[in-house]
């Protein structure tokens, strides 16, 4: 066991799989994770990068993956933002690369050291145009380890920017957790090993190999190939391809925890930092016989509608605490279809719920529908 | 122009950086910012880049601002300065504002060397007039001491941490006085903490220009750079007695140095003072050392050409128009 701070854990989790190219921009508070693999890159056969923004950081990490490495960069709210363009390009280049937003509050320069949960929305619709997503969470330095392991999987089997997302306390927070032993020096990933297909035909490999291979951000077949008549048709097909393979996938990778939900008559929906206070939040409910369960969401995109759909049927309530004025809630809301009232919890000013808090916006819904549901039911 | 005492006096009397910023104990950017303004005389505006200096002058509920003060982001301070003179100028051009306003803006080297070149080319480029500063303390300190395009070769960050496989950052520190420079505006300079009625000569030269000037400032960081906090002008004599950091301007293309330290020191004074550079003392690369000497030596002879070769400029009608006395 050792003592890690989250932004470390998230350097081992990606070392365990094999990250060898780390480009990143320094910011607050996800600094540690580019000094960190400062510090244990080069050494391990890796190449680590400081370039000289945000922009630039995920253009390199783009870059170094069709070169043939396994690249990552982590950033917060103001660089996130910047990396938009970028994402965008990633998803329609097909491009298996991992992005760590630490969340601070926004928008713009906004509290630098303070935790928020106000990226949520960004993580799925930042970039323009339509794009497949898979954006994660954790709520432990251990959590976060795990979470970046399934990442790096999940950038390389759908071949999509993955997106981590952590906060100002998460990142800087220190856990005991087991970690692996990582093997001597970073293993390059091999581009002959195994080919994978990007544009369905077309191997991945670096551009120092022979193959012609043509990679755009313009509309394109599967070739690579950017003109023609019938490009927008043929790059939908692939968008959409793209798109539904994550959502045939949902069910497994949408990743949550269900805490004492099984008798519960009401529901307390949370991720993240936040999840931790509502777990004591459940324990203060209980003491009072409230039957509240706990769904702590880990997969926030493909958002997990089955699963919400499944709870809104057998409870009477649902709240959404998170650590915006109402992003994910609408979602929620959207995945209860009527089933259960759905009401939010949200704070943007740089601290996080007490356990107290949340309970009493429970207690409150509860006391709402118990007392008045049936009327405003009827309205 | 203003002589110390006068500066010292005016920033008394109207401090437009005033006490109450948490900027450390031996911070040089506040001698900046100050000797900068208090040798302006007309209003001022100030545009401010994410940075040390933003956060810690305006921490809630204080400012220590007391001219009109605009932050943005990280990457955009000049761009927000084109909107603002832009506007202002648009304004007189309307009759509808009459004052004569200086523009200044204040980045540190991240926000100036990395992340705000862009915006910065694109601003000298269209020509609008303003001045701006780069308070130049060679790294990202504000975040903890990362490598900046203006760090060093051999400096030790925690980026480009020196070590076992490492001397410190591998390249060497970005000339952008000379990138500034390649858009031909009329006024670019470089100064020093340590030399203040120099850096206030220069402010008054640069505001006077037509069009947008530009002055890097060499400030200081004791817990970046590794120094105690009381020998801060000390460390930044060093960097200027020993060529490492030559103080000079180039007026309408034409070079000159404006302080000839005599004796030079040894370049290997400056790296001395600092402990992020104290493995290049411990006997592992004495290569290193002697070739940053030799690189800091070929560099001041350059310099030295090149002021000879504009030296009649200066001498001339043209150049006396800057109001060189000497």
């Amino acid at each position: 066991m050792r003592l890690v701070q989250g932004n470390e854990a998230v350097v081992w989790g990606a070392l365990a799989s094999g990250c060898n190219f780390y480009a990143g921009y320094p910011i607050t508070p996800a600094t540690e994770i580019m000094e960190y693999m400062a510090r244990l890159l080069p050494g391990r056969g890796g190449v680590f990068i400081q370039m000289e923004d945000e922009l630039a950081a995920l253009g390199a990490v783009i870059g170094a993956a069709w070169g043939g490495m396994r690249g990552m960069t982590a950033t917060s709210g103001p660089g996130f933002s910047l990396m938009q363009e970028h994402i965008g390009y990633a998803a329609m280049s097909q491009t298996p690369c991992v992005v760590v937003d630490s969340q601070r509050v926004g928008p713009s320069t906004g509290q630098p050291t303070m935790p928020a949960q106000g990226d949520v929305m960004q993580a799925r619709w930042g970039s323009h145009g339509d794009r497949p997503a898979l954006v994660v969470t954790a709520s432990s330095v251990k959590e976060v380890y795990d979470t970046t392991r399934l990442s790096f999987e999940w950038a390389y089997a759908y071949r999509v920017p993955v997106i981590i997302l952590l906060d100002a306390v998460l990142s800087h927070m220190r856990e005991n957790i087991e970690l692996p032993v990582l093997p001597a020096s970073a293993e390059l990933a091999s581009p002959s090993g195994d080919p994978e297909l990007p544009f369905g035909s077309h191997p991945f490999m670096p551009f120092s190999a022979a193959t012609r291979t043509i990679v755009s951000g313009l509309a394109h077949d599967e070739s690579g190939a950017t003109r023609g008549s019938g490009i927008g048709t043929a790059n939908e097909q692939i968008l959409k391809g793209a798109i539904r393979q994550i959502e045939n996938d949902a069910p497994r990778l949408a990743r949550c925890r269900a805490d004492r939900l099984e008798d519960a008559e009401w529901a307390i929906v949370s991720y993240g930092i936040t999840a931790r206070t509502a777990r004591s939040a459940v324990d203060l409910l209980r003491a009072d016989g409230v039957r509240v369960g706990l769904l702590e969401l880990h997969t926030l995109w493909p958002f997990p509608e089955q699963i919400v759909q499944a709870l809104a049927q057998r409870v009477r309530g649902m709240l959404m605490a998170e650590l915006n004025l109402g992003q994910l809630v609408l979602s929620l809301r959207a995945a209860a279809q009527g089933m259960c009232p759905v009401s939010g919890l949200g704070r943007a000013d740089g601290e996080l719920f007490t356990p107290e808090a949340i309970a009493a916006a429970m207690s409150a819904e509860i006391r709402q529908i118990e007392v008045g549901g049936r009327m405003s039911h009827h309205v | 122009m203003p002589n110390l005492r006068t500066l010292a006096e005016r920033q008394a009397a109207r401090p437009a950086l005033g006490s109450g910023h948490s900027l450390c104990r031996g911070c040089g950017i506040p001698l900046v910012v100050r000797t900068v303004l208090a040798s302006i005389r007309t209003p001022v505006a100030v545009v401010n880049a994410t940075g040390c200096l933003e956060v810690a002058s305006t921490r809630y509920p204080f400012t220590a601002w007391s001219v009109p003060w605009l932050h943005v982001a990280f990457e955009n301070a000049a761009a927000v300065a084109s909107g603002v003179e832009s506007a202002y100028l648009a304004l007189r051009r309307r009759g509808a504002l009459r004052q004569n306003f200086t523009f200044v803006v204040f980045a540190g080297d991240g926000g100036t060397y990395d992340i705000g070149l862009q915006a910065l080319s694109g601003a000298l480029e269209r020509g609008h007039r303003f001045l701006y500063v780069c308070y130049d303390n060679e790294g990202y300190m504000n975040t903890g001491v990362q490598r900046s395009g203006a760090t060093p070769r051999a400096a030790n960050t925690t980026t480009t941490p020196s070590g076992a496989t490492s001397t410190g950052k591998a390249e060497a520190r970005k000339n952008l006085t000379e990138i500034v420079l390649a858009h031909r505006i009329p006024y670019v300079a470089q100064a020093a903490i340590s030399h203040l009625q120099d850096l206030s000569d220069k402010v008054e030269r640069a505001t006077h220009s037509e069009g947008p000037s530009f002055l890097n400032v060499l400030s200081a960081c004791p817990p970046g750079w590794g120094y105690e906090p009381r020998d801060t002008i000390a460390v930044v004599q060093h960097a200027v007695n020993s060529g490492y950091w030559p103080l000079l301007e180039v007026i309408e293309g034409h070079w000159r140095l404006t302080v000839h330290p005599e004796p030079r020191e040894s370049v290997g004074d400056w790296f001395g003072s600092q402990k992020r550079f104290r493995h290049l003392f411990d006997g592992v690369d004495v290569d290193l050392l002697a070739s940053l000497e030799q690189t800091a030596e070929a560099e001041w002879q350059r310099l030295a050409e090149m002021e000879a070769r504009d030296r009649d400029w200066f001498a001339s009608p043209d150049g006396a128009r800057w109001g060189l006395s000497d």
